[in-house]
């Protein structure tokens, strides 16, 4: 039997930078995280190098629960989106741990997309062999 | 009043190439040539300027600029981090330069010419947009198909429109008057080309549901320069001195300049929120003191949040502020007289600063009555300018 054909991975790499290689690579692992400070334990997101709250700069990398909600959505039409072969619903998540990232949200009808929208996390692979979270809905 | 040094700073010559879709003229030449007609128009000559500033972004230099215009000598040079959000805090920073004495004429400009050399409209997986661009945290929205400044701003606009309801057709009014007053602004790319409602909402969708072609500036070439010194010597150059009322700047916490997702509440634009209150109380003015406001117009929605932000409506009434044809010619408050960013050219927000000059001098194309206080506004900096 043949196997099903796989679609090719045409997604842009993430831009890896000193503070934030840590979340691609977890991310390439199947893991959500997020910078925590090793000092006072606040959350950040984006990465910094410094603790805003106690100038630590001895961070730590916490996983995730992976569940959020949707904050802010858009789907951009033109131009076609590098590395698309469909408009990406482009989010922002809100997670529950009181960050923001943007990501995409898949698995629903674009006219299913609302604010407020419970989405759990998983994983889509990039161009040259990373990983980006992404969020497909969850019950409630 | 009274919350600057003894010296006051004024607006004493503003410039401009022709503007069109692109230019075989390089963004120097651009620069220069814009520099060199706004000190003419200040009666000012390149050997007067001591002072330079530009936007981070900007793909010129000091240094090309020095040569081409023979300047002798600078004693001050800044560069403002913020794309577009750095246009007004240009003439925050020559009023600070010039009133504490460390220059006396300030030369600012801003030359694009994204037919050459980069485009606004073309997705970007890097480059440009990385940490050092004055940008913020672009890299965190490119691997999710969000790639160009239309997206990065509908994403942060979306969540205000939803949450007071404000659809794609409530930014058709705002659209329409804006390419009302740029079709009879003879520098304006869409000059003779007023638009209707319907031709709004029969545009593509650009990002949807935000955006569609007619609420997005477009990609174009031109440059834009003024210069700024003292009051007291403006008194003595060609123009009526256009005096700096007012100028401030508000970069809050966790806030991006475009990519601006991760402060507290995305209903409003907390850097416009902090500009206009250090703005006002600086001027000892209230939003009932303005005549006429130029507000940087990248996108339809950042009129709506600048509006709001600057008190002239309340929070989430803004769309219909703008129903009510309070921008028009001869409303309430006029906005974007010279078709903004969207209807005259995309210099990145140094022509709205310099129509808000022509306005307070009474040379402006479509001259509003009886202006004492004209705000320019690029959110994460303001000025009030007003008559000496």
């Amino acid at each position: 039997m043949t196997p099903t054909p796989q679609p090719a991975v045409i997604r842009p790499d993430p831009i890896l930078t000193p503070d934030a290689a840590f979340f691609w690579e977890g991310a390439k692992r199947g893991e959500l995280l997020a910078q925590r400070c090793a000092d006072c334990g606040s959350l950040q997101h984006p990465p910094r190098p410094m603790c805003p709250a106690c100038h630590s700069v001895h961070r730590e990398e916490v996983r995730l629960s992976g569940r959020g909600e949707v904050y802010s959505w858009i789907i951009p039409r033109h131009p076609p989106a590098v590395g698309f072969t469909r408009p990406p619903v482009v989010a922002v998540i809100q997670l529950e741990e009181g960050i923001r990232i943007v990501s995409n949200v898949v698995g629903v009808a674009d006219d299913q997309v609302a604010i407020g929208l419970q989405v759990e996390v998983q994983f889509e692979p990039t161009v040259g062999g990373y990983a980006v979270p992404v969020f497909h809905p969850r019950a409630g | 009043m009274g919350a600057y040094a003894a010296r006051r700073a004024a607006v004493v010559g503003i410039g401009q190439t022709a503007f069109s879709r692109k230019d075989d003229r390089s963004e120097l030449q651009l620069a220069a040539e814009a520099a060199n007609a706004a000190l003419d128009d200040a009666g000012l000559k390149p050997a007067d300027v001591d002072g330079m500033i530009t936007y981070a972004i900007d793909p010129t230099d000091e240094i090309g600029m020095i040569r081409c215009l023979g300047v002798a000598d600078l004693a001050f040079t800044t560069r403002l981090p913020g794309a577009g959000a750095a246009a007004a805090a240009t003439i925050h920073q020559a009023m600070a330069a010039v009133i504490s004495g460390v220059c006396e004429v300030v030369l600012v400009w801003r030359s694009i010419n994204q037919g050459v050399n980069y485009r606004y409209g073309k997705p970007q997986t890097g480059g440009a947009w990385l940490p050092g661009s004055g940008t913020g945290s672009l890299l965190w929205c490119m691997p999710f198909g969000a790639q160009t400044p239309a997206t990065w701003a509908a994403l942060a606009s979306q969540r205000y429109m939803e949450t007071f309801g404000v659809t794609n057709r409530d930014l058709a009014p705002l659209s329409v008057v804006q390419r009302k007053y740029a079709a009879t602004n003879p520098t304006a790319l869409f000059y003779g080309r007023p638009i209707t409602p319907e031709d709004h909402q029969q545009s593509k969708w650009i990002v949807e549901p935000v955006l569609r072609l007619l609420d997005c500036c477009q990609e174009n070439a031109g440059a834009v320069a003024f210069v700024v010194t003292t009051l007291e010597r403006a008194r003595d150059l060609r123009q009526v001195p256009v005096r700096i009322v007012a100028a401030a700047q508000s970069i809050p916490f966790n806030v991006e300049v475009i990519s601006n997702y991760y402060h507290e509440d995305l209903t409003q634009m907390p850097e416009a929120v902090g500009t206009a209150r250090r703005l006002y109380a600086c001027a000892g003015l209230t939003p009932g003191d303005i005549q006429v406001a130029e507000l940087y117009d990248a996108f339809t929605p950042q009129v709506l949040m600048q509006l709001e932000a600057f008190g002239f409506c309340g929070k989430g009434e803004a769309k219909d502020f703008v129903a009510a044809g309070h921008l028009e010619p001869g409303g309430l408050l006029p906005v974007n007289t010279h078709g903004g960013l969207i209807g005259e050219a995309y210099i990145h927000g140094m022509n709205t600063i310099t129509e808000g000059v022509r306005q307070v001098r009474g040379t402006a194309v479509n001259q509003v009555e009886n202006v004492q206080h004209a705000l320019v506004s690029s959110a994460m900096a303001a000025a009030i300018l007003g008559r000496a």
